[in-house]
């Protein structure tokens, strides 16, 4: 999400406007207010919108309220002895039917409001608000009856903060954004009104010059004020959370024990195999060895072979376990060894002052070989480039490659993987993949890199 | 010859003294770690070094580092690195290193002890011994250069076995052909390749692996 300009309230100013190379002639102040200016008019008009928000809201509230104080009203009539039963009946299931159909929709309705809100907020306040709501039951893979649905709806406490929310900010909260445009209309009544005096005049001015000065810290507060109710409680934080370390932690174990089957099996059908049937080649050779030393020789040759074979059947398997250079050198330099041997261009930039731990090493090192994989399977590209460095806590690894594009996450099950393994370190991997390409995939690990081991020798 | 030895693991020390000396080379020394190594090189300034990749203490790339270290202090060492396993990255360092006296071999490879023997004898005459592994990954590499493309089958053998470190007489040998054919390949790899021919053995090793590395 490209951070919007209004976000840099403290400069008051935006520097680089798109319109600056049109007023060449002006001097430097003149732009500057002026492109003060728009980004006040740009807070105004935002504050418009959030009053038109909060304006919506409080209607869909009114509407809910009002139809249904008129069907219980309609429904009380009906117990007026004179009317008939039929009428009765029908006028009870009117008032159950606008409870139990158009709660729940105004509930949903509000849901989206809630979640447009938080997504203005986040662009135009610069104040980041997380959804707060507990994921649907049919996430992984429950049915998605109406019943549930309902259940999921109601029991969930976001759904009664956005409630919350839609009556405060209905009520009272959209004055904050609306300050400013209201002020700054009140300076033009000001202006242009006939008969007024030159001090209600001077008022007026200053009241709007004040609301455009501080429109910024306004929406700021409206920001913070629908943070407090929009924003995941702390307890529905923990929850997700929870769920979250839940569901990685069962992946990173079926992941494991996959792994650990892969391997028994490999040794299993590899080197395991080849040293029985040396042991049998090397029996053979000890049994004919004074009766036929040239046939025993041959035998103790191909023992040898299969030795060698083995042994390069061992490194193939310690290559995918845990790449030697990976333990030798981290994880920078064992990407440039991978690097090395792919047959691609592949340019490596690194930037690492230390080694994060080996867990974490080896899940970046295995996307980028899943990752280098991919490129050169389905990318048709000449070129790529890696970036790693430790920025902000965080390990970030680039792979562009000039290739064709059009990579999807939801198609290819390499990629859901390296999703999920990074997961379970809290990793996230972005993708940019537009047709005709470039695809540029971004890797981020929260972790800490430890100083390098000094060598005693 | 004199030759230095530094392993970590008793059973192939002593079965790599035992087998060089049937050779018929010296050993002056066999440690187990890389600062006894550095010691051991300035003590009795051998012909050539024999250092395993995984020493003690760390148990990474303990070997390369010391054989770095030891070619440092005394330039021009040749130094064999033997290693469970080769990366390109290690043989780009060691190359780096300066000029000739490098191998860098598979532990499979002692297995063959004339092939390996010869491999000593080449890296302490200045030459270079790189393991065929090596060199057939930097070949993968290239699979895709129009150039290396353009090579018969045959002279990709040639080129293999020259990037390994090979001499004529051998390429010839190994090969099962002439050693003037051997010739009248490299000079068509080195015209296919926009390479400068060169008479110097190594020179010419070296100039294929940059090629290859490039």
């Amino acid at each position: 999400m490209p951070v919007p300009k209004q976000t840099e309230m403290s400069a008051g100013h935006d520097p680089d406007g798109p319109e600056r190379p049109d007023v060449p002639d002006l001097p430097v102040p003149v732009t500057e207010f002026l492109n003060w200016m728009r980004g006040r008019l740009a807070f105004v008009g935002q504050g418009l919108l959030f009053f038109g928000l909060a304006l919506a809201g409080l209607a869909l509230l009114l509407a809910y309220a009002a139809v249904l104080g008129v069907s219980i009203k309609v429904a009380l009539s009906a117990r007026d002895p004179y009317s008939d039963q039929t009428e009765r009946v029908v006028l009870a299931s009117l008032v159950f039917v606008v409870w139990l159909v158009l709660g729940p929709l105004v509930l949903v309705w509000m849901r989206g409001l809630a979640r447009l809100t938080r997504r203005l907020v986040g662009q135009w306040c610069a104040v980041a608000i997380a959804d707060p709501y507990l994921p649907p039951p049919w996430a992984d893979g429950g049915k998605k009856g109406l019943r549930r649905r309902l259940k999921w709806l109601l029991t969930d406490q976001a759904t009664w903060r956005d409630l919350l929310w839609v009556t405060v900010d209905g009520c009272l909260g959209w004055i904050l954004p609306l300050l400013p445009a209201g002020l700054l209309a009140l300076g033009f009544v000001g202006v242009f009104a006939p008969y007024a005096q030159l001090e209600l005049r001077l008022l007026t001015i200053g009241a709007a010059a004040f609301g455009l000065w501080a429109a910024p810290w306004l929406m700021r507060g409206y920001g913070y004020l629908a943070h407090s109710m929009l924003a995941p409680t702390r307890q529905a934080e923990l929850a997700l959370r929870v769920r979250h370390l839940a569901e990685t932690r069962t992946e990173a174990l079926d992941t494991g024990a996959a792994e650990i089957r892969r391997i028994e099996r490999d040794l299993h059908d590899g080197a395991q195999a080849r040293l029985v049937a040396m042991g049998m080649t090397l029996d053979a050779a000890g049994q004919i060895i004074d009766t036929n030393p040239e046939a025993a020789r041959a035998l103790l040759y191909e023992a040898r072979d299969a030795s060698v074979k083995a042994l390069t059947e061992l490194r193939a398997l310690v290559r995918g376990i845990h790449p030697p250079v990976l333990a030798d050198r981290g994880v920078a330099d064992a990407i440039q060894a991978l690097a090395l041997d792919t047959p691609m261009r592949i340019h490596v930039a690194s930037d690492l002052y230390g080694r994060p731990s080996a867990p974490i090493e080896s899940a970046a090192y295995f996307a980028v070989s899943e990752l280098l994989a991919n490129v050169s399977k389905h990318a048709e590209a000449r070129e790529t480039w890696i970036d790693i460095r430790h920025t902000d806590g965080m390990l970030r690894i680039g792979v562009t490659d000039n290739g064709h594009g059009g990579a999807d996450p939801a198609r290819g099950s390499g990629l859901r993987g390296i999703e999920r393994r990074l997961a379970s370190f809290d990793g996230v991997m972005a993708i940019s993949s537009p047709p005709g390409g470039p695809t540029a995939v971004t890797m981020e690990i929260p972790c800490e890199l430890s100083l390098p081991k000094t060598s005693s020798s | 010859m004199r030759v230095v030895i530094a392993e970590d693991l008793f059973l192939l020390r002593d079965g790599l003294t035992r087998m060089l000396q049937a050779h018929g080379l010296e050993i002056t020394a066999a440690v187990d770690n890389g600062a006894d190594l550095l010691a051991a090189v300035a003590k009795d300034q051998p012909d050539v070094a024999i250092v395993d990749v995984r020493l003690p203490p760390t148990f990474t790339d303990e070997g390369i580092r010391a054989a770095l270290a030891a070619r440092h202090e005394a330039p021009g060492l040749p130094v064999l690195v033997l290693s469970q396993y080769v990366e390109q990255l290690y043989a780009r360092e060691l190359l780096a290193s300066g000029g000739g006296g490098i191998g860098y071999l598979l532990k499979d490879r002692v297995f063959d002890s004339a092939q390996f023997v010869d491999a000593v004898r080449r890296v302490a005459a200045g030459g270079t011994a790189m393991d065929p592994e090596v060199i057939a990954r930097l070949l993968a590499r290239n699979t895709g250069n129009a150039s290396v493309g353009a090579l018969s089958p045959r002279e990709r053998e040639v080129l293999a076995l020259m990037a390994e470190g090979r001499s004529n007489a051998a390429i010839a040998q190994r090969l099962v052909i002439t050693e003037r054919a051997v010739a009248k390949h490299t000079a068509s790899i080195f015209l296919k390749l926009d390479l400068q021919p060169s008479d110097d053995d190594n020179r010419r090793v070296l100039a294929v692996l940059a090629y290859l590395e490039g």
